[in-house]
């Protein structure tokens, strides 16, 4: 047994891939030793910003030998396959074992491959995972041909006995392992051999460098936290940047400071966005009055002034960095509080995307959309579009200019700084929410309204652009704002007609594009004035082909409500028409209404629905109505999760399919004039008697949106349906009460029918 | 540890000494505008072929966005970078680059000197690298970079490349809070002479010229121009009619490339750029610079010999 230390020095490598690359070591290392044929006890990985060190313990001496045979073919075989035996096993014949097998003789070849010993096994797989290490980026330096993340710069590589350690014979690309390593880049640059794992961890130690990324971790998170509380402060928590600054240093040296008076007014995502994007400083608060007043740097050096020099450097550079931010504070407060006309203006001339006009076009039409959307949530027509149209302004304020992370927070700032309502302010920051599936979700009216109206329209548009999402490809993040429609309306418990919306957001594209396109086709023939009907016929397809643009009316309405565009000169000068980009098929509409179905069915999947359950809803009307839609399934899912769900089920399949197999038969359709007159059984006419009381309960259920009800109202059906079939014949000689019979069936589907389309539920 | 240099120059002639006794050739500045030091065909076209290189040189460079008429402590549309770089880059490059810090006057025993992730990306030059920006007290001071790929031509040897932003790591090792208080000589000169008594005035006339003055009809006009320029210079045969060589023009075509992305930055600064122009137009520039880069490596300076060509 020996136990196996290999460290690669490198040049620094970045933080953010070290945890994987030391498990990556780790992995690849120990499965290429098993699959030679080594074993082992434990193995641990280990990654500085210029090491990755792997410690196996207890690894074998040698591979066991093997011994394989392999069975040819028959002896009296034509030459050419036993020559393809002795390719394959690489043997001659005179190495070959005749045997008999069966009725006839066989070659068998006995390969047998001798163990081998450790090191030599440990230099093999060594050079294979160096040579194919999947680092997410690596580089070719000097004049070599190697690679790896930055320049590799030593290799230790030991196997470690009771009797002392060997060094590895190992060579790639003219670096030879041997037993030393480096210490830290400036305390201790000079070489040190080991001898073991301990030994070198120890070694390590004295030369200023922490193996252990969690050890320096916690050396950081522990002396941050009592630098701070010594003043009273306390540092703001933030995983992902100790991960990252403990993969920065070998040697962390914790330093704080203060920040200078002058900037504590500045908001403190401010501070804290500047000081961690920029310096990968901690944030330190003050808890008495919550704000961000200090700051944690970690060096990587121990210096003899115990660090003066270096906290005043980074203060010097935060001054710097802080300064910058005051400036966007106050130049964008000076924008904001004049009436946001300069990023107003300025969205004009930033392109949304080339075929949907400029983000200011963009803005406008979400504004639009807000106004109508606003009375179905419970907002103020008036202040949702007043939100939209001030909600992404601050993407051209210096500050998210700069900090592109603290867009709609910003937007927020200055909407209150220039004196605008409550809600309008919050709408701006919430507005972009949900972002993902574990986003919160805004509750707030006029949030809600320009959330929805922003989502909406991009789908939209994009829709109509076809530039839909393909398979893993989403460049337009259109998944992720048809899960945010989704959950807010859901969220929310809004009752919203989607088509409605779509149709909506669809229209104020179609009349952007009618001027567009009356521009480029009907500018000659304007000497009639005010005909609106001319502008349309681009957006006339193919009749025959059902392919006709969905919002003509709509276009010709607006055009006669704003005829000046038919007229005015002025507007004759626009921008490139774009005929011929969009979606004009008359399916539109129902389009993009799919995708959303597509995407609720992932949504409820998730929790718990089973596609087929939803399915069986979508087919039933008003399934644009997406919370309605999703009561009926979650209530749909529960009734067939019980006895009586599941057996009333089984007998409206059995109903539907004796229907179904008579109707196809007779080629008529049994619906009408079941009468209980005919019936023969107690149970037939007690059948009758729960259809009449079932109907009369599920018809008002319905009505009043109340699954429940509709559903435990046929949850009574189940015994009369099933005593009903136990005693009775459907397809009897007598024709009279075979005919009722199905009729009476016919009731059932229908009935059943009417709460969901249970046809679709498998099972 | 050597006395602390007193001012912007001699931080500048102490690099020159520095890396000139290193073995790098000490060149000039290259006689047009550029926006950073890697735009000096001594660094883009010698990155690329089999010939080993090792220069040095400060190169003025123009960034129109960044002028703020002088006032920022410390942003400048016109400055000045170090640039160093040496193919195939040798084994002890990062020591040597500590060494020059040395040089002016970084004790690094007393700061915090780091290598922190930055991989670099030129899109209008097609290159690319990796590498680290250095921290010298959390301040970034150089940028260190092994290249990769130049002109879409895969980097074989690959060019260890160090640019230091002068200005900025000046200020640090001199103890300036702004940089137009910095002294460009020695202050005990006759005639002191601070960075602000030299560009205090045309960093004001630059910024009004490329914020609000400068004339984008022409500046258009002249991008398409150099644009064709490039592409005609290239397009004309190897050999030359007059002396019967062969002479690829990859450095003049190279000029007009240079000229096209200076013009650019004009544009972009003049505001007149819309986000999806932009890409056009450094897509149109990155063209020009790989056609440069397919040029020279037919050169001689590009490794190019008449047997390789047979």
């Amino acid at each position: 047994m020996a136990d196996l230390l290999i460290e690669l020095l490198s040049e620094e490598i970045p933080a953010r891939m070290q945890p994987k690359a030391a498990e990556d070591l780790r992995k690849l290392m120990t499965d290429g030793l098993v699959e030679a044929g080594l074993t082992y006890v434990h193995a641990m990985a280990f990654a500085t910003p210029r090491r990755l060190t792997l410690a196996v313990e207890g690894l074998t001496e040698e591979s066991r030998a093997v011994r394989e045979e392999r069975k040819g073919p028959r002896t009296d075989a034509p030459e050419a396959a036993i020559q393809g035996f002795l390719r394959a096993t690489g043997l001659t014949l005179d190495r070959l074992e005749k045997r008999a097998d069966k009725k006839a003789e066989v070659y068998f070849a006995v390969l047998e491959k001798p163990g081998r010993a450790a090191a030599a096994i440990v230099a093999e797989v060594l050079e294979r995972v160096i040579r194919d290490f999947p680092w997410p980026k690596s580089m070719r330096w000097g004049s070599g041909s190697l690679r790896w993340v930055r320049p590799l710069q030593g290799v230790l590589c030991l196997l470690v006995r009771e009797d002392g350690a060997e060094v590895v014979p190992f060579e790639i690309d003219g670096l030879v392992a041997t037993n030393t390593t480096r210490g830290h880049r400036f305390h201790a640059p000079q070489g040190v051999s080991v001898t073991s794992f301990e030994d070198y961890e120890q070694k390590l130690t004295r030369a200023h460098v922490v193996l252990r990324s969690d050890e320096r971790r916690d050396r950081i998170r522990h002396d941050a936290a009592t630098l701070a509380f010594a003043q009273g402060l306390e540092i703001v928590e933030d995983e992902g940047l100790l991960t990252e600054v403990a993969g920065l240093v070998e040697w962390p040296v914790t330093l704080m400071g203060r920040i200078e008076e002058q900037f504590l007014g500045l908001p403190p995502e401010v501070l804290q966005t500047s000081m961690k994007e920029h310096q990968k400083f901690f944030s330190v608060r003050n808890p008495a009055t919550g704000r961000i007043e200090g700051f944690v740097t970690v060096a990587n050096i121990e210096t003899a002034d115990h660090g003066a020099t270096i906290l005043a450097g980074n203060a010097k550079v935060l001054r710097a960095r802080l300064s910058d931010a005051r400036f966007f504070w106050e130049n964008d407060l000076r924008v904001a509080t004049s009436g946001m006309e300069e990023w107003k203006e300025r969205l004009k001339s930033v392109t949304f995307h080339n075929k949907l006009g400029s983000q200011w076009e963009r803005i406008e039409r979400i504004a639009a959309l807000a106004r109508e959307i606003a009375p179905h949530v419970g907002a103020d027509p008036d202040l949702a579009a007043e939100a939209a149209t001030v909600a992404k302004l601050d993407l051209r304020s210096s500050m998210v200019g700069e900090f592109p992370e603290l867009q709609g927070l910003m937007g927020r700032y200055y909407a209150d700084a220039a004196g605008l309502p409550a809600e309008v302010a919050a709408a701006a920051e919430e507005h972009y929410s949900p972002l993902g599936p574990n986003d919160a979700v805004p509750t707030a009216p006029v949030s809600v309204a320009v959330a929805l109206a922003d989502k909406i329209d991009t789908l939209t548009g994009f829709w109509a652009i076809d530039e839909k999402p393909t398979g893993s490809k989403d460049p337009f993040a259109l998944r992720r704002a048809a899960l945010g429609v989704i959950r807010l309306l859901l969220g929310n418990g809004l009752r919203l007609r989607l088509e409605d919306v779509i149709e909506d957001a669809y229209h104020t594209y179609a009349v952007e594009w009618a001027k567009s396109y009356r521009l480029r086709r009907h500018a000659p023939m304007f000497d009639e004035p005010g005909q609106p009907e001319v502008v349309t016929d681009f957006f006339r397809g193919d009749a025959e082909k059902g392919d006709i643009f969905q919002g003509v009316e709509f276009v010709v309405d607006w055009l006669r409500k704003n005829l000046s565009l038919l007229t005015d000169p002025a507007s004759m000068a626009s921008h490139d028409p774009i005929y011929g980009e969009f979606a004009r098929t008359g399916d539109f509409t129902a389009s993009v209404l799919e995708f959303f179905h597509d995407r609720l069915k992932v949504h409820l999947r998730d929790q718990g629905i089973r596609h087929d359950v939803i399915d069986a809803c979508l087919a039933m009307p008003g399934n644009d109505d997406l919370v309605l839609l999703v009561r009926r399934a979650e209530a749909l899912a529960a009734f067939l999760k019980t006895e009586d769900g599941e057996n009333l089920l089984q007998g409206f399949k059995r109903a539907a399919n004796l229907l179904a197999q008579a109707e196809a038969k007779d080629g008529v359709e049994y619906s009408f004039g079941a009468d209980p007159k005919w019936s023969e059984y107690d149970e037939e006419r007690a059948l009758f008697a729960a259809l009449d009381a079932a109907e009369a309960r599920i018809r008002p259920a319905m009505a009043a949106e109340d699954f429940q009800g509709a559903m435990s109202a046929l949850a009574a059906l189940r015994a009369p349906i099933d005593a009903f079939f136990t005693v009775a014949q459907i397809n009897t000689d007598n024709q009279v009460i075979r005919r009722n019979r199905l009729n009476l069936l016919s009731r059932i589907r229908r009935l059943c029918l009417e709460v969901a389309d249970l046809t679709r539920v498998e099972g | 540890m050597a006395e602390l240099p007193l001012s912007f120059q001699e931080i500048i002639l102490r690099l020159q000494a520095y890396w000139g006794a290193r073995g790098c050739a000490i060149l000039q500045p290259y006689d047009m505008e550029v926006g950073a030091g890697t735009f000096h065909p001594a660094t883009t076209l010698r990155a690329l072929g089999s010939r080993p290189w090792a220069a040095a040189y400060v190169q003025p460079s123009r960034r129109p966005t960044d002028g703020r008429y002088g006032e920022n402590p410390n942003r400048l549309q016109h400055y000045y970078q170090y640039q160093v770089l040496i193919k195939p880059s040798p084994p002890n490059l990062q020591e040597l680059y500590l060494g020059s810090l040395e040089a002016i006057g970084i004790d690094t025993s007393l700061h915090d000197i780091r290598f922190v992730e930055d991989d670099w990306e030129s899109p209008t030059l097609g290159a690319w690298g990796l590498g680290w920006e250095v921290w010298c007290d959390g301040m970034e001071v150089s940028q260190f970079t092994y290249f990769q790929q130049v002109g879409g031509h895969d980097c074989r040897p690959v060019s260890g490349e160090l640019t230091y932003g002068l200005e900025r790591l000046a200020m640090y090792v001199l103890g300036v809070a702004h940089v137009m208080d910095m002294p460009f000589n020695d202050p005990s000169s006759p005639i002191p002479l601070t960075y602000g008594d030299i560009f205090r005035q045309t960093e004001e006339e630059y910024s009004r010229h490329n914020f609000d003055a400068a004339d984008t009809e022409r500046l258009f006009r002249h991008f398409e121009d150099a644009e064709k320029e490039c592409r005609r210079l290239l397009d004309n045969e190897d050999l030359d009619p007059r002396t019967g060589k062969r002479i690829v023009m990859a450095h003049p075509a190279y000029d007009q490339c240079i000229k096209a992305s200076h013009l650019f930055n004009l544009l972009d600064a003049r505001g007149v750029i819309s986000v999806t122009e932009r890409q056009a137009y450094i897509g149109r520039v990155r063209a020009l610079a790989k056609l440069c880069a397919d040029a020279f490596v037919r050169t001689e300076a590009g490794g190019h010999t008449e047997s390789a060509a047979a």
